[in-house]
């Protein structure tokens, strides 16, 4: 009996310990991050090379951050991320859920040949329009404050419009709508309900779950923007934060203030994800269950 | 449940029509321009008028050729001998203005098979360095789809057990996953620094001091390796939950009668966890794949396909052109060669891993 406990302790422990291991090689090069962001950068470059590349040891301070406002405007960064971002979720929870409804719900002509289409568009990788996209948004026309003016480039909605509708979030909203009681909205429909009553008022409130996911979903996809914005924005008035990295590699890259630059544009997802890390999960795993 | 109730043209073109337009206008247009585009010399920004140039993007881009030389020959008929071996003729003399052989106008040497026999072969490309970028991101899929795959799944096993505080481990793992993947680049950059990176320090203090330093992402040899663990480091959390959610479905009462009947772990996996997760199997690696061609912003963040083009990929080539050089034919022209790739290897991977049963 002993025996058998003594034996059932110890592979206990080698489990733990190899889930340790594997948490160490996860986790270093963000704790590595956000430790060397407090570091000058010849302390940085020394403790790169041993075991105080991620202990807070040393002199630390908030230098390599005021250096980093110095260097780039990163307020601007920021905000042309986060307004990005937010308004291309809002606008595609919304537009994604009202097609998911009435691909799911209703009987309109041309239905089915629209979805098989939509359902085609995930096949095709962003990588492959990316070109094409590029000459039209040069091209194509505008209506704003200022009358009707040419080309996208440089500009919000260049960032926004062209991600607002994708394949994969009208097909979530869609398949979570299907087990949906679909008796509960005919009876509306027998009371004579309109169809956005019906979306606003019964559909909706059932929908967290869903609107969880594709929000997530959206929010890292367009927070983590790089080639579009690499091609489409020139002007620092519009660029967001990925692409502001560029300003911290010239000729003489200082570290510290790189690192204080990712550090600070990456911590608010971590923590982000941290508090929410079950819906994060779940979401992104629903996006691999569909074959 | 079609009924008159359900029935509603004008609500129902009202609330999709919005985002069938948007799919339609930035995916589908782009898509279909791409294959217009490649048969013309369009450039972003140009004074002179689109022209129609037919396959000559393609041509210039795939164009192979094979070129068998002999030996030179002196007067007599006699092997003209260099530095006791047989001097060839040089490839530029035939690739260079040389109107006996048209065709390897404006070629170059990709690679030779070397000399048998007398003579010596030469593959010779019209674009050598798309060659190479077609070659590596093969490569990459080829290491990574199986790697990645396979690791995801060891991870998802080991997550997967009933222990105290496993869920902490699984947030760890998936981590990464929600980084972006250029703010990851550049602190494996930092890692993989030749001087004084992590790396090399961490395998140097492994090794007592044995192991001498490399420069990771600076040398041909190393360039794509690094590329890849830090890739797989990145996107392993996200396949890893994917299996999770495959080996949640598989009934425990399957597991129970197995526990019963005396399964060793091997034949647990064998016979019930494996066969359970074909299907997740089939999609875990139908999505890696996809991602894995369009390795893009790694390449960039790291490496711009140097050194000596050893990590040039496809995408980086159709951006490098076309938004580079603002060659948009020649970059559509990349693009539609991504697509016809992409959709033959998912072809391919669906077809191998059909259902064989199911009538």
């Amino acid at each position: 009996m002993m025996q058998s406990n003594d034996n059932h302790g110890l592979r206990l422990f080698l489990r733990y310990l190899l889930l340790v291991l594997i948490a160490v090689m996860f986790a270093f090069p963000l704790v590595f991050m956000v430790m060397s962001s407090f570091k000058p950068d010849q302390q940085l470059l020394l403790d790169s090379g041993n075991v105080r590349a991620f202990l807070p040891v040393g002199d630390l301070s908030f230098n390599n951050y005021f250096e980093a406002f110095e260097r780039a405007p990163i307020g601007v960064f920021i905000f042309n991320s986060v307004l990005v971002t937010v308004v291309t979720v809002v606008l595609s929870l919304f537009l994604c859920s009202t097609a998911g409804f009435a691909f799911t719900f209703m009987e309109w002509r041309g239905r089915k040949l629209a979805f098989t289409i939509i359902l085609a568009t995930l096949i095709v990788p962003f990588e492959t329009i990316a070109i094409p996209l590029l000459l039209l948004a040069s091209k194509m026309p505008w209506i704003g404050f200022d009358g009707l003016t040419w080309g996208w480039l440089n500009s919000y909605r260049v960032q926004i419009i062209p991600f607002i509708a994708d394949g994969l979030t009208i097909y979530l909203f869609a398949q979570y709508f299907k087990d949906l009681p679909g008796e509960l909205i005919e009876a509306a429909r027998v009371e004579g309900a309109s169809w956005w009553q019906i979306y606003r008022k019964i559909v909706m409130p059932l929908s967290g779950p869903v609107l969880a996911t594709a929000a997530i979903l959206k929010f890292l996809v367009m927070y983590n923007q790089y080639l579009w914005p690499l091609m489409v924005v020139q002007q620092e008035e519009y660029r967001p934060v990925m692409v502001g990295l560029q300003y911290f590699f010239q000729l003489n890259i200082a570290w510290g203030e790189v690192m204080a630059y990712l550090s600070l544009i990456t911590i608010p997802v971590l923590a982000f994800y941290l508090y929410l890390q079950k819906a994060f999960i779940a979401s992104l795993a629903s996006t691999g269950v569909k074959g | 449940m079609a009924s008159k109730f359900t029935v509603s043209n004008r609500s129902g073109w009202l609330m999709a029509g919005p985002s069938i337009a948007l799919i339609f206008g930035f995916i589908l247009l782009p898509f279909f321009f791409a294959f217009g585009l490649s048969f013309t010399n369009q450039r972003l920004i140009s004074p002179n008028p689109t022209e129609f140039t037919g396959f000559d993007n393609y041509r210039s881009l795939l164009g192979l050729g094979i070129l068998t030389l002999e030996p030179i020959k002196d007067a007599s008929g006699a092997i003209q001998m260099k530095d006791g071996a047989p001097e060839f003729p040089t490839v530029r003399s035939i690739t260079r203005n040389n109107p006996d052989y048209p065709q390897y106008a404006g070629m170059r040497e990709w690679f030779n098979f070397g000399t048998s026999g007398d003579s010596i072969t030469y593959v010779l490309a019209r674009d050598v360095v798309f060659m190479t970028a077609i070659v590596n991101t093969f490569l990459f899929v080829i290491i990574v789809a199986p790697l990645q795959g396979g690791l995801a799944l060891g991870l998802a096993l080991l997550i997967n057990q009933k222990l105290r505080g496993i869920n902490f481990f699984r947030t760890i793992y998936f981590m990464p996953v929600v980084v972006s993947i250029v703010v990851v680049a550049i602190l494996w950059r930092i890692i993989y620094d030749g001087n004084n990176g992590l790396l090399n320090n961490i395998l140097s203090a492994l090794t007592f001091g044995a192991f001498q330093p490399v420069n990771w992402l600076g040398e041909t040899s190393t360039a794509m390796g690094a590329v890849i663990a830090m890739s797989i480091w990145q996107a392993v959390g996200f396949h890893m939950v994917i299996w999770l959610s495959g080996l949640q479905t598989i009934s425990p009462t399957l597991y129970e009668a197995a526990a019963i009947e005396g399964a060793s772990k091997w034949q647990v996996f064998r016979y019930i966890t494996w066969p359970g997760l074909k299907n997740t199997a089939v999609l875990v690696f139908i999505v890696i794949t996809m991602q894995a061609f369009g390795l893009f912003s790694q390449i960039n963040v790291m490496t711009k396909g140097g050194p000596l083009d050893s990590t040039q990929t496809i995408v980086f080539q159709a951006i490098e052109r076309g938004y580079g050089k603002q060659d948009i034919s020649g970059g559509s022209a990349i693009s539609v060669i991504l697509f016809v790739i992409v959709l033959s290897v998912s072809l391919i991977q669906r077809w191998l891993t059909r259902d064989k049963g199911a009538k």
